[in-house]
């Protein structure tokens, strides 16, 4: 592919959402309507297409192509241009980010349709995915760092969709000031990379990485992680989450599971020239994305919601792909990060489809026994599900598998993250069944509402039934051989390789994963199938433990009793000094010109005869003045 | 040639000029004030021509200024009663105090 052709295709890619978010958000409310969706998914397909294009043509290409739009920047030796880098690593991403929107786009014509802020929809959430572009092909901290927080201001106009309720407004702003925390920290982080290595760019800084003291590259790597643990909800400030939940489903599969939330593993990848150099700060992450995992999927065992229970073990995922950047796999992670999208997005478009079917109804207490009703939703979350628990062959396994092994693999105690990840996994597998159980299967807990529920229309099918056939293959089309598949020929030239295969041990391990998925879900079935043992039971004989559940490890709880609490104190106090000092000042300047002008209008009398006195007076006093003055002299 | 000293001319030239202001200022008919201003102009006019005489220039240039004047001033009259014509059209009197449609 010749420079010309990847430059026009690498601007198509994100200028065909933002294209669509322009038309929608200035013709959508009174011209266009019901023709948003479809502007926005023909533009979404037009960038589909295009980022497929750029794979294909860049297939044998080992070096990375920057594509230049303009300078933005030049202000002595501050150079900041608006430059894409099309390499691997972003060609993976956009492919991800595209087709994935492309499907929810699709759905959501489906999901949205009743809904008044049908064009208001179409709008952000092209806009979403222009930022979330420019965030993975920018090739420099910068520009990512714009990405960075559009897609957060999309995340909060998104999660606020149905501002007119107190729940979405009070989400929104919740996952705004998460991911603000975070965003200070990528910032400092992006500021440190300028004063030590001169550069913003990937290229530059990566290659004079050496320059840098390892204790300043450990601060560097931190600040940047705080940021990736706000964007990608790790521990702690990973309770934004669960409540974005309150958003529209399509928005919770694209945004909060599929694409935005993955943008702080990307950046921790792509950061990993910097990341290798800095030691304890791998770790951290590795310790980070563990406990995060752990945490999340044990919340996730007790939750009724179905889309809170999707959101915890959004959240134990990244945390997977964490220790996959943390043990020196990054492969691995974005393998996962891949797979993730597939069946995540499909979950989340399931339980939307469950939800439309119910007519809002999110709660698994007052489901089940749906499988009759809705055979596709039914048969498609089924294959999600056995991917996210990491049942051979789907998806999951594979991905998953590879970022535990890693860890098995590095040796020097690395294998408790092993052992704590196998573990995770058979929870995962437990809550993932649970899930499915308490939805499709049973007797109907809520008659009136199984009476009306009905399969959704084909334009919501579809894509599930294209996710769902990512979700089963995608695995073995990029992951087989172990190690050795495509994702790792076309990802390998960017990162180095730990050392050689040992496929005789991957067999074995591989085995000990798919063994624990499997107990998980026979265990999950025994429980709610079977009732033996009876969940209400195991609630009341561990109810300590239930109690710590139910309340999220009282986490939430902490964080607003001691860090909310002290900042409301502290806006308080601002808040009072604003009336009492600065509109205070304002308002008594204000009132002081009021009353002078109130008397002064007195003097407009309108008679003419005044106003010719005035002028003679004050002639008199001229002349006065002047005539005094020479006699002084 | 007998000579009339120049403060003379300036003393009946101030008087005929604060006659005409205060008459400016305190009649309210707007005739009589237009007669008023009348008078001012040409107090101004009969200094003018008095320190034309004394400076006694190779060009008399106050004296050629009054007669710019004396055209300003009947320019002035014809405008000035044609808008105290006009408003007495609009409103059958010449007072000037009554006149205030336009104040704000």
């Amino acid at each position: 592919m010749d420079d010309t052709t990847l430059r026009v295709l690498a601007t198509i890619v994100p200028l065909a959402p933002l294209a669509a978010f322009a038309i929608n958000v200035f013709f959508g409310r009174w011209r266009l309507q019901h023709l948003t969706g479809l502007i926005a998914s023909a533009a979404l397909a037009i960038s589909a297409l295009a980022a497929t294009g750029i794979l294909l043509g860049t297939l044998g290409r080992h070096d990375a192509a920057i594509v230049t739009l303009y300078r933005w920047i030049g202000v002595g030796t501050f150079q900041i241009d608006v430059s894409f880098q099309i390499d691997q690593l972003s060609t993976l991403m956009m492919l991800v980010v595209t087709w994935i929107s492309f499907l929810i786009h699709v759905y959501s014509m489906g999901y949205m349709h009743d809904d008044h802020g049908y064009w208001r929809f179409f709008s952000w959430l092209p806009l979403f995915v222009f930022f979330m572009l420019v965030l993975v092909m920018a090739d420099n901290y910068l520009l990512m760092f714009v990405g960075w927080e559009g897609v957060g201001l999309c995340s909060y106009l998104l999660i606020g969709f149905w501002f007119e309720k107190p729940a979405p407004q009070a989400a929104a702003n919740k996952a705004f000031w998460m991911n603000r925390i975070g965003d200070w920290g990528f910032m400092v982080g992006v500021i440190l990379i300028f004063l030590t290595f001169g550069s913003l760019a990937f290229r530059d800084v990566f290659a004079k990485v050496g320059i840098a003291q390892s204790e300043l590259l450990t601060a560097i790597c931190l600040f940047l992680f705080l940021g990736a643990t706000g964007k990608s909800a790790q521990i702690p400030l990973y309770t934004w989450l669960p409540d974005a939940m309150e958003g529209p489903t399509p928005v919770s599969a694209l945004i909060h599971a599929a694409t935005m939330v993955t943008a702080g593993v990307y950046m921790t990848a792509r950061s990993t020239p910097l990341f290798a150099e800095a030691g304890p700060a791998l770790l951290v992450v590795a310790v980070i994305g563990t406990a995060t995992a752990v945490l999340a999927a044990t919340i996730a065992l007790v939750q009724t919601d179905i889309k809170r229970v999707m959101a915890y073990s959004t959240v134990s995922q990244l945390g997977y792909m964490f220790l996959g950047v943390g043990v020196g796999a990054p492969i691995a992670a974005m393998f996962h990060l891949a797979t993730h999208a597939f069946f995540k997005a499909l979950l989340f478009l399931g339980s939307g489809s469950v939800i439309h079917a119910l007519g809002g109804q999110q709660d698994m207490r007052h489901m089940g026994g749906l499988k009759p009703k809705l055979p596709i939703t039914y048969w498609t979350m089924l294959i999600g599900g056995l991917a996210l628990a990491a049942i051979p062959p789907l998806a999951g396994f594979w991905s998953k598998d590879e970022i535990v092994n890693s860890a098995f693999f590095r040796g020097q105690g690395y294998e408790w993250f092993w052992a704590i990840g196998v573990t995770t996994g058979a929870l995962t597998a437990f809550y993932t069944m649970r899930m499915l159980w308490l939805t499709f299967h049973g007797a109907p807990r809520d008659r009136h509402l199984y009476e009306h529920a009905h399969e959704s229309p084909r334009v919501m099918t579809t894509p599930l039934i294209a996710l769902a056939v990512g979700a089963a293959l995608a695995g073995l089309v990029l992951g087989w051989p172990p190690d050795a598949g495509w994702v790792h020929q076309y990802l390998g030239p960017l990162f180095e390789r730990a050392e050689a295969i040992d496929y005789s041990r991957i067999a074995v391990l591989a085995t000990i994963s798919a063994v624990a998925g499997v107990l998980g879900l026979g265990l999950a079935w025994l429980t709610y199938a079977r009732r033996r043992p009876d969940p209400e039971r195991v609630a009341r004989t561990f109810a300590p433990l239930y109690t710590l559940l139910v309340n999220k490890w009282y986490l939430d709880a902490f964080y607003d009793h001691n860090v909310a609490g002290a900042f409301r104190w502290l806006f308080g106090a601002s808040w009072a000094f604003d009336l009492a000092f600065i509109d205070g000042f304002v308002n008594k300047l204000a009132a002081g010109f009021q009353i002078g002008g109130r008397n002064l209008r007195r003097l407009q009398t309108g008679i003419v005869g005044n106003y010719a006195l005035t002028i003679v007076l004050g002639l008199l006093f001229v002349g006065a003045a002047y005539a005094y003055l020479r006699l002084r002299q | 040639m007998l000579s009339v000293p120049l403060g003379w001319f300036i003393a009946v030239s101030s008087a005929l000029f604060f006659i005409g202001a205060a008459g400016v200022l305190v009649r309210r008919n707007a005739v009589v004030i237009l007669m008023c201003v009348e008078l001012m102009l040409n107090a101004a006019n009969l200094a003018l021509v008095a320190f034309s005489r004394r400076l006694s220039d190779a060009t008399p240039r106050g004296s050629v200024f009054v007669i710019f004047t004396f055209v300003i001033a009947a320019a002035e009259v014809a405008v000035g009663l044609a808008i105290v014509l006009a408003a007495y059209r609009n409103q059958p009197t010449v007072e000037v105090d009554e006149i205030h449609e336009l104040k704000g």
